[in-house]
């Protein structure tokens, strides 16, 4: 792993940000005009978020609903604009990237989404929803399209003589395979996967993830998992990223994070996994709910819900900070 | 006194949906007994029949489904004999149900009160100011801050974990004997489920209520069950302590969900998985129904196994078991 081009970082975002603004009515503005203090309401989804991602790795995003993992996968597949900051793909501000440079990017970074019922064109053949975007892009040609099909098909473990089918023949898992066929048929290097085993069962999830880490091997792809299943998580990541109501909270390799957690929710989080070796056991849940964004605590945004909180904590926001190498943590307490 | 008779005894079981594709068995001689205080994971993935044999202990089946055999008994009371009349007294009173999907079940128009007073009043004759006081103790007893005022607010303005909080407040509004929940925690995170088991196991423990928990996570049943069945395609494949069956799986049917559960695998490794999918119930395979997904499987399980006692208690519908057990 010591050789540059492993190390180098395929992705890498600098302090990104996404707001969502409701803007105000007619009659919100007049009332503002005349002195009133209706603002508009802003939603601080994802708040300063800086990450990479080294060539091959699987970095995985985790955090309850609501704390902004899928709008920041939502913004680095391109799906979304940043409101402020920056993604670079392989060194390159994927803002400042115009027609074949921007098209180029585009199809390198891919994207599977959590609902396979939700995210397939209920009327397209599959042939269609997995063979439309390379023969556009021309990485195959009208006459070999067949042939590349049948390919990308096998290796996601589906059959190639259902190309002719409609989504609504397929069940939940092959779905799945079909949404994970249609990423791959642009031939990209990196995917995001949005919570793309949440809707499964047990035993189809296992499949599914079993096909995530032979392709990573065979196609040397790189991930970020977005996922609130830390068994998932713990399972197929390399490093894990714990987010909080917009916030990187804390940042560290998988077996790092599992071992020593260092930050209060990092650590009720992980005392709250239901395990099978653990019998009868007494849930001991952390108090309350995840805020209302719109509407988030002052200083560290844990700071109601976590039993340590000092005055600092009500005032004065975290910084990331190295707590070991490549351990990052966001908390006061780090500082004595 | 009554210690000998259990909360719940189901027998034999038989749901079935009537088609036009034809007779369809959803859930096919399903037995199971639930003791005082006592809490049952009802395991199994999609279409395995478990939801079924939830809304069949509660007569919600609809058309064009019935139950076509087997006795439900509530108390030593056959179920299956009640009448449309009967079964009204008794749900939401004796017998209460929790959903998945909590935005489904509570109505968005109206209020938490008037819905939590309805549900009292439905069944006993009480003033509307007592049942409001029950109304606000159940709702503190699940755990909702300030329940005086989340008493006036409208399903919307919940979360989805307070939500879930609200279906558990009003089933639990007529003390009744047993609930049964239908994957309550499905749709929540982590924090908040962690949040509604402790707010359930310690229902149980101080009331003595009797819990069916229906789940696909075999890891929430390790934590809160007592006893645990495993469903597959409507039959029950394994039943037994949770201790015994997750220790020491004896079908490779619960062997193979075990194994796929990521935590339990090593990191980066493949997990161990059941190769295929759950067979439609249209189109079963002949015999054992997991045959053709079964690393095992031989001749012998073209023929439909028959339910054997292990001396653990345990109950295993599997030949290789039997032919275990016949060797002993």
């Amino acid at each position: 792993m010591s050789n540059q081009e492993q190390n180098s970082p395929v992705l890498e975002i600098r302090s990104l940000s996404k707001k969502f603004v409701k803007p105000l009515d007619f009659a919100g503005k007049i009332a503002q005009k005349l002195g009133s203090n209706i603002r508009e309401e802003v939603v601080h989804a994802v708040d300063g978020v800086s990450l990479h991602v080294n060539k091959g790795e699987v970095v995985s995003l985790v955090g309850e609903s609501g704390c902004g993992k899928s709008t920041l996968g939502r913004m680095v597949a391109g799906i979304m604009p940043p409101t402020s900051g920056e993604i670079l793909y392989k060194g390159q501000n994927i803002a400042s990237l115009t027609g074949e440079d921007a098209r180029e990017v585009a199809l390198k970074v891919q994207m599977i989404f959590q609902d396979p019922f939700a995210s397939l064109n209920p009327r397209l053949r599959v042939r269609d929803i997995i063979g439309e975007a390379p023969l556009v892009h021309k990485l195959t040609t009208a006459a070999e399209q067949d042939d590349y099909l049948d390919d990308v098909m096998l290796r996601c473990g589906l059959d190639p003589s259902y190309k002719r089918r409609y989504p609504h023949q397929f069940s939940g898992g092959q779905r799945q395979r079909l949404g994970i066929a249609r990423a791959l048929a642009v031939q990209p290097d990196f995917i995001v996967c949005d919570e793309a085993v949440a809707a499964l069962d047990v035993s189809i999830q296992a499949q599914i993830l079993n096909l995530f880490i032979k392709l990573r091997e065979d196609l040397d792809l790189t991930y970020l998992f977005i996922s609130h299943d830390l068994g998932v998580v713990e399972h197929i990541s390399d490093r894990i990223v714990i987010m909080y109501l917009g916030r990187v909270v804390e940042s560290a390799p998988t077996e790092e994070l599992f071992a020593k957690p260092n930050h209060p929710y990092t650590q009720a989080l992980l005392r709250e996994i239901p395990r099978l070796d653990a019998r009868h056991a007494d849930f001991t849940p952390i108090e309350g709910e995840i805020p209302s964004p719109l509407d988030p605590p002052q200083g560290c945004h844990f700071h109601p819900r976590c039993p340590f909180a000092t005055d600092r904590c009500r005032q004065e926001v975290p910084q990331l900070k190295s707590v070991a190498p490549g351990h990052m943590s966001a908390c006061h307490l780090n500082e004595g | 006194m009554t210690q000998t008779v259990p909360t719940l005894q189901v027998e034999n079981l038989q749901t079935q949906f009537f088609t036009k594709a034809g007779a369809v068995t959803a859930v096919n001689d399903v037995s199971f007994t639930v003791n005082r205080g006592e809490v049952l994971g009802l395991v199994g993935e999609s279409g395995s029949g478990k939801s079924v044999t939830g809304f069949s202990i509660l007569g919600l089946v609809d058309q064009p489904g019935r139950v076509t055999g087997g006795k439900i008994l509530f108390k030593g009371e056959d179920l299956t004999q009640y009448t449309e009349k009967q079964y009204k007294q008794l749900r939401g009173s004796r017998i209460s149900m929790v959903f998945q999907d909590p935005m489904m079940t509570l109505n968005p128009v109206l209020r938490i009160d008037t819905q939590m007073v309805e549900a009292i009043r439905a069944h006993e004759n009480v003033s509307k100011a007592e049942a409001l006081q029950r109304a606000r103790d159940a709702l503190g007893q699940v755990g909702i801050p300030s329940p005086e005022e989340r008493l006036k607010s409208y399903p919307h303005q919940f979360s989805g974990g307070m939500r879930q909080r609200v279906a558990f407040a009003i089933a639990l509004l007529n003390k009744p004997d047993l609930i049964i929940a239908d994957e309550p925690t499905t749709a929540l995170d982590v924090t908040i489920q962690a949040q509604i088991l402790y707010e359930t196991q310690k229902l149980c423990r101080e009331t003595g209520t009797s819990l069916v928990w229906i789940t696909h996570d075999l890891t929430v049943v390790a934590g809160l069950a007592d006893t645990v069945c495993v469903m597959y395609a409507g039959k029950v494949v394994e039943s037994g302590k949770v201790d015994d069956v997750l220790d020491n799986p004896k079908h490779p049917y619960t062997e193979g969900l075990i194994g796929s559960v990521p935590s339990r695998n090593k990191r980066g490794q493949p997990l161990t998985q059941i190769p295929g999918m759950t067979p439609s119930l249209f189109n079963l395979p002949k015999g054992c129904s997991f045959r053709e997904r079964c690393q095992y499987a031989s001749d012998a399980c073209q023929q439909a196994p028959s339910i054997s006692k292990c001396e653990d208690g345990r109950l295993v519908r599997c030949h290789r078991v039997e032919e275990a057990l016949s060797h002993v």
